[in-house]
């Protein structure tokens, strides 16, 4: 294998960073579904509204259970069958992710709610506001304050995980250096870089997650 | 206004309310007083429907509140509420406090909203502060601002409950004087607390509660100088004595 060769990297820039489009895209889209759907499952769980919150509670707890590839991989056969047409792996994925990722912040946001002061919502409902706008206006936005820092780790954990569309041969990040890896038998070079590439984001992201906690804090 | 008959409230077997009657008629100052745990808070949180009833009716400007046909949302809109932990909204400044619930229930447009709540800010004292948040005024004035989120509601009354007691004693005459401004423009008020002076000044009647049970009603005159039942003229010894 020789010397490393650096040069494998600079020379497929665009190619990698086309890659790493796909990963950001793939991270921020199932984070905004991820984070609706959970929050919407959370508001119907806190609400106990009847049939209706079981069937939240069973969502979650159901997809808690299940390991992320395999999701994945079920998704990637089951939505185009749904559907009954081809939708292409990109959003098979998203919506295993959007579906999978929901069950989790549904679960960091019920926690949020449950933290905002009960008189919060008394003062809320006390100025003639309904269950809903109380909802709106008074509890979510200190809830999604308070659950910033951890929605923000949930995210990183997520962008990590989408590295697992390799299965289903979508090219994000990870897969695009690997074809190039491959190709140019330079496998070293590029999986250090995929490495650093991915430490640089989540460590970022974690430093900036522990800022937000302290800030909160005080 | 506020008529309460034989008022029963239940929490598991534990009964905090048991057959509490007693009106605030319009323009009326009413001060209920009486030990902790004897069931104030509960009593105030149930004229507007905060909490509710098992037994007996409360009647708020001919309505009643535990009935299925009553508009909560509407009825608790026309009755203000004061907490003792002044609940501010912490993510939003104090004149967006204030206008909150004008824009949201009255359906007022944000101009008008931000008209009325500059005439607030300005009454309580407080107009100089309107751009700060909660967490940046000290304890008299968020209740001041409180009063004021109150006030832009227009209601037909004012519940307090305790708006004094987790205040230091130098923030307490602020919010005091407020509402004795209230009192004396003959705005209609149900007020728990234990500030005997401010009862003294401006309440028309006291209501002592103990054990759930309302056990005096009484003009405020008759109430200080010959309580007609033991608990009270202890309840009064302990108070004024301190
Ligand atoms: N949600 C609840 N569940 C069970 N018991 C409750 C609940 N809320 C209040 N209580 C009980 O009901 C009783 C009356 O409470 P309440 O808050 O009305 O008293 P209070 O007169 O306002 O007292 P304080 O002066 O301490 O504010 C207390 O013994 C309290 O422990
Ligand atoms: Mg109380």
């Amino acid at each position: 294998m020789g010397e490393f060769d650096y040069s494998v990297i600079f020379d497929n820039i665009p190619f990698l960073i086309d890659g790493l489009k796909v990963t950001f895209l793939l991270t921020i889209l199932a984070v905004i579904g991820g984070m609706i759907l959970g929050t919407l499952l959370a508001l119907i769980r806190i609400a106990q509204i009847p049939v209706l919150s079981w069937i939240a509670a069973a969502y979650v707890n159901f997809f808690r259970s299940l390991p992320l590839i395999l999701v994945i991989f079920w998704l990637y056969f089951l939505v185009p069958l749904f559907l009954g047409r081809p939708v292409g792996s990109f959003y098979s994925v998203l919506i295993a992710f959007v579906l999978f990722e929901a069950a989790y912040y549904s679960e960091i946001i019920r926690a949020g709610i449950s933290s905002v002061r009960s008189g919060q919502i008394a003062a809320g409902r006390a100025i003639g506001l309904t269950y809903p706008q109380t909802m709106r206006h008074i509890v979510l936005p200190q809830a999604f304050r308070s659950m910033l820092p951890v929605l923000l780790t949930q995210a990183i954990v997520l962008f990590q995980d989408t590295s697992l569309v390799y299965v289903v041969g979508l090219k994000d990040f990870l897969v695009s250096a690997e074809l190039i890896a491959n190709r140019d038998q330079r496998l070293v070079e590029m999986f250090v870089f995929v490495a650093i590439v991915y430490f640089i984001f989540c460590f970022a992201g974690s430093l900036y997650a522990r800022h937000l906690q302290r800030k909160l804090a005080t | 206004m506020i008529s309460i008959q034989k008022a029963s409230k239940w929490y598991g077997d534990f009964q905090v309310l048991n057959e509490c009657s007693t009106s605030v008629s319009t323009g009326e100052v009413v001060v209920v007083c009486g030990p902790s745990g004897s069931g104030k808070s509960t009593l105030i949180k149930c004229v507007n429907g905060l909490e509710s009833i098992d037994q007996g009716e409360i009647i708020v400007d001919g309505d009643i509140v535990d009935a299925k046909k009553t508009n909560l949302n509407t009825l608790r809109s026309k009755i203000g509420m004061v907490f003792q932990s002044f609940e501010l909204f912490p993510h939003m400044s104090a004149i967006d406090n204030v206008i909150l619930g004008q824009v949201k229930v009255l359906k007022r447009t944000e101009e008008e909203a931000q008209i009325r709540a500059i005439e607030l800010m300005n009454q309580v004292g407080l107009f100089e502060h309107s751009s700060k948040f909660p967490a940046q005024l000290s304890g008299g004035q968020q209740q001041r601002v409180a009063i004021a989120r109150a006030l832009a509601m227009d209601p037909i009354a004012l519940l307090f409950d305790e708006p004094t007691s987790a205040l230091d004693p130098e923030m307490i005459n602020d919010v005091l004087d407020v509402m004795v401004d209230l009192a004396q423009e003959g705005m209609t008020m149900m007020v728990v607390t234990h500030e005997m002076g401010f009862a003294q000044k401006v309440a028309h009647r006291v209501v002592f509660m103990d054990e759930g049970r309302i056990v005096e009603d009484a003009p405020t005159d008759q109430f200080f100088n010959a309580p007609g039942s033991d608990r009270a003229r202890l309840f009064l010894s302990k108070i004024l004595t301190h």
